[in-house]
């Protein structure tokens, strides 16, 4: 039997023959990274590789590293190993490494999402013999609804608010949700762009959201708080975008006591995840695949091979041995950053807030 | 069943008591009595008997999502909830039903009460296609009666007051009652909650309605503040605090009825207090704490427990456990409503009556008399010897109030400190509700000798899952992922590391604990992050804190 083509060590995910690392958590010399989220790209590195589109958002949780970028797709050898980038539908540049060497196909899919949502090249099934996946939400309790549907209840949510004469303040991640749900607002409002009010964006997003632009994502217009008067009645009409950190944060109280709160994620999906945030609503709106979604992208890769990382991988790896597959786990320091449950145990904001 | 799963998902989708407030409202001005009836049942904390075997449920849910057991297993850990489970595994339905909430509960889920299984699986299995996800959601809630939505019984006699547009303490005293298991939630009865007319609420009329409970606050300030806060001790009335079950017991038009502070009739589970109530006239309220009474002192909970939850009580049973019930105020005298007397004239006529209607189950509960508040915090010391927990303060002025208030009347409890040990963190679970998916719930252990000793265990003797704050909370279930060793089904084992000092009611021996000991309440008090396990108590320390009395092993 041929060697693995990746192996995990105490750096990360390593590929023995190209002599590289996938998103690793210690500073190595060659990092292929699969997307920004601090989890996956951290400081340290000594050469950096990452999908095309995914450029400006690395660059700009990352400034100053040595990066080499790769069209989806296209093929380059290091070392014999022949590397390519396919998307992954996570976030913008987000990417699945696949490699190929010595008659064996691996992929390393990173974090993923098989819904198209308009933000990023939507996930394409790869091929192979060994498929490295996660598995954030791998129970079958968690099955999303679509994104449509999920944009008209918010905006139906925002809309009965803003009638009622209140704010609507929606806490989600700066990096890959809040553009995700910009964009969807601006989809669902359709042509007319008819909005219940003003969208007001917190800081910690203006520079995320920029590179999302620059990347020719079409966003919801938006302001910041200070474009606004200070007793603007607008602001009780306003859908007020927040990373989770700045929930009870002095920034909030010029939207009033009254404001309504919402908190999107997939963790909403449970009413006791949502209790716990004390938020009013929840949507359970997430960047990672759900349940069907895991086994459908499993099942499309035609893998017999299967190693699954950070979720519920025990879950995962007796459910798809009992599917006849060959399946192990791979212990790694990914947490998830985007939709981790509680944002003051990972890292999630902090970093991309403070470079944003 | 539409109307009443908007209600739940606008309840459900806020936090705001006032958006509550209006939604509930909304539903109860507009739903028909039938369904408003229900309604009311089961968010003021109505419970049916169990309608359907959990296991029925699970089995539902596997068969329907084509998931193998343990995957389900995982799925419920994960949600903490069973309906909420159910509800999130189930295929996608279209939603095709347009049946009332009293239809749905009295035609199509009373029924399934003690089918056949076959009959059963069936008549499950039609029963949630036509329902859309938040209707099932509510529907599972229905049948597994955990029916939670951060609505307060409180909240919705508000609702209904306002609907009425009477008082809502109005509504709470007609809805003392409405949730008794053995009453079937009507049209007629929801109306009468909410008709308009004030009413005199005579006793005539009121059946074996109780009045609401008045509750006390708890008072923690120390000794010495007694005085500024309270006054001098003349100006109150000083019992015990007794350890047994808050009861009413109500005697009209020959009838009596004995209901329990979470509204539940009781009557046939203390024959002896029924037979208290014959020698009662007509139109008499007393208030008062069940106890078991054996040879003038009052003995553990635990014995009580034991009368608690049978309806049907043995010859043997009633020997060896003999409830009384221990009265400390009278709410009705011939047929009048006497809340709004003082406290003192309410005792002083108590104490009449019971010395005129003497019977072996009745008793007055002692007032205690001392100088000063000094004086009171010595007596209270004694309290654990005689198997009470602290005192009951009222003011000599008060009215009965309703609930938890203070604006008629005043009592406090002044309760003993808890018992307390350290014991180690040894086995986890993961919570429900807001502690769903955290590792919450936790099993405690002690040492089984003194440090030192070699080979010394940790033994198991509690479990508790309240007392930690939301981040503690976070902190400990991240080093339970951190430190465990096996899993066993749910529960975790982990390297013993975290030590806490755990509180707790009471103490007994138990033949079913691996440590012979059963406490009472156990909840978690401090986070010992100071203390290495090697500190933690010993059975020990757990044994000098059992009653000196021959304690009764609860069969």
């Amino acid at each position: 039997m041929a060697a693995d083509l990746i192996v995990a060590r105490p750096e990360g995910l390593y590929c023995p023959p190209g002599d590289f690392y996938i998103d690793p958590w210690r500073p190595v010399s060659r990092a292929v990274i699969t997307h920004a989220h601090s989890d996956h790209a951290r400081f340290g590195h000594e050469h950096y590789l990452c999908a095309e589109p995914g450029r400006g958002v690395l660059l700009a949780r990352l400034p100053g590293i040595t990066l080499d970028t790769l069209p989806y797709g296209e093929r380059i050898t290091h070392h014999g190993v022949t590397l390519s980038l396919h998307p992954a539908g996570h976030v913008l540049g987000s990417a699945q490494v696949r490699l190929e060497h010595g008659g064996q196909v691996w992929v390393a899919s990173g974090d993923y999402k098989v819904e198209d949502d308009g933000t990023c090249a939507p996930f394409e099934p790869v091929r192979c013999d060994t498929f490295i996946t996660e598995s954030t939400f791998g129970l079958p309790i968690y099955r999303w609804q679509s994104q449509p549907v999920l944009m008209a209840e918010m905006f139906r949510w925002w809309q009965l608010n803003a009638e009622a004469g209140r704010a609507s303040v929606l806490y989600c991640y700066a990096f890959g949700k809040a553009q995700r749900v910009l964009h969807g607002l601006l989809r669902h409002a359709g042509t007319d762009l008819a909005m219940p009010g003003p969208i007001i964006v917190h800081g910690a997003m203006t520079g995320l959201n920029r590179a999302y632009a620059e990347a020719g994502v079409e966003l919801a217009p938006t302001m910041i708080v200070s474009d606004l008067p200070a007793r603007s009645p607008a602001l009780q009409r306003a859908l007020v975008v927040a990373p989770p950190s700045a929930q009870r944060s002095t920034w909030l109280r010029r939207f009033g006591a009254e404001a309504a709160d919402a908190f999107a994620s997939g963790w909403m999906q449970l009413r006791g995840t949502r209790r716990r945030r004390g938020v009013d609503r929840g949507f359970a709106l997430s960047d990672h695949a759900d349940w069907p979604g895991l086994l459908q992208a499993i099942g499309a890769t035609g893998a017999q091979r299967v190693i699954v990382t950070h979720g519920n991988v025990p879950v995962m790896v007796r459910y798809l041995s009992e599917q006849g597959l060959d399946a192990q786990a791979f212990k790694t320091e990914f947490g998830d950053v985007d939709d981790v449950e509680d944002p003051s145990d990972a890292q999630p904001g902090s970093a991309v807030e403070a470079s944003a | 069943m539409k109307a009443f799963a908007d209600l739940y998902s606008a309840l459900d989708g806020t936090t705001s008591n006032k958006a509550k407030l209006a939604a509930l409202g909304e539903y109860f001005r507009h739903a028909p009595p039938e369904d408003a009836a229900w309604a009311a049942y089961f968010l003021s904390g109505g419970k049916p008997r169990q309608i359907v075997p959990v296991s029925a449920l699970r089995e539902l849910a596997q068969r329907a999502a084509g998931l193998p057991e343990w995957l389900f297993e995982e799925s419920y850990q994960a949600v903490g909830d069973l309906a909420e489970t159910i509800a999130l595994l189930l295929p996608e339905g279209a939603q095709a039903d347009d049946a009332g909430l009293a239809e749905w509960v009295e035609r199509r889920l009373l029924p399934l009460r003690g089918q056949s299984p076959e009959v059963l699986t069936a008549a499950l299995d039609a029963l949630w296609p036509p329902l859309d996800a938040r209707e099932r959601l509510v529907l599972f809630k229905l049948i597994t009666g955990s029916f939670r939505v951060g609505v307060s019984k409180l909240l919705v006699t508000r609702a209904l007051g306002e609907v009425a547009g009477i008082d809502p303490k109005r509504v709470a005293e007609r809805m003392v009652g409405y949730t008794d298991i053995s009453q079937k939630p009507t049209p007629d009865r929801f109306l009468a909650l909410v008709d308009p007319a004030e009413g005199e609420g005579s006793a005539v009329t009121r059946g074996g309605q109780p009045y609401p409970f008045f509750l006390a606050h708890p008072l923690q300030a120390p000794v010495e503040e007694f005085d500024a806060l309270l006054g001098a001790p003349s100006r109150w009335q000083v019992e015990w605090k007794w350890d047994g079950i808050r009861a009413q017991l109500v005697r009209r038009d020959g009838q009596t009825w004995l209901w329990s502070r979470g509204e539940e009739l009781i009557t046939e589970r203390f024959p002896e207090l029924a037979a208290v109530a014959q020698s009662l006239p007509d139109g008499t309220v007393l208030d008062g704490e069940i106890v078991i009474w054996i040879d003038g002192r009052v003995q553990p909970f635990a014995l009580l427990q034991q009368r608690i939850g049978r309806k049907t009580v043995g010859a043997r049973l009633l020997r060896d456990a003999p409830a009384i019930l221990m009265a400390y105020d009278l709410l009705e005298w011939r047929g009048e409503d006497w809340r709004t007397r003082p406290q003192s004239e309410r005792r002083a006529q108590l104490v009449r009556v019971v010395a005129e209607h003497i019977h072996p189950a009745l008793e007055v509960s002692p007032q205690v008399e001392a100088d000063d508040w000094e004086h009171f915090a010595r007596l209270r010391d004694a309290s654990r010897d005689l198997g009470v927990e602290g005192f009951m303060l009222k003011a000599v002025d008060a009215a009965y109030g309703a609930g938890r208030t203070k604006d008629v009347g005043l009592w406090w409890k002044w309760k003993i400190d808890p018992y307390s040990v350290d014991a180690v963190l040894i086995y986890a679970q993961r919570g429900h509700g807001r502690r769903a998916s955290l590792y919450t719930d936790f099993t405690f252990a002690v040492w089984n000798a003194p440090p030192g000793t070699p080979d010394r265990a940790l033994v198991p003797f509690a479990k508790a899952y309240s007392g930690l704050t939301d981040e503690e909370m976070r902190a400990v279930d991240a080093i339970v992922r951190r430190t465990t060793v096996e899993s066993f089904g749910p529960v975790r084992s982990v390297t013993p590391t975290q030590v806490f000092e755990l509180g707790f009611e009471g103490i007994g021996r138990s033949g079913r604990h691996k440590s012979g000991i059963a406490v009472r309440f156990p909840r978690m008090l401090r986070w010992r992050t100071d203390k290495p396990i090697e500190e933690a108590d010993t059975l020990a320390t757990l044994e000098a804190m059992l009653p000196p009395a021959s304690v009764k092993e609860p069969a």
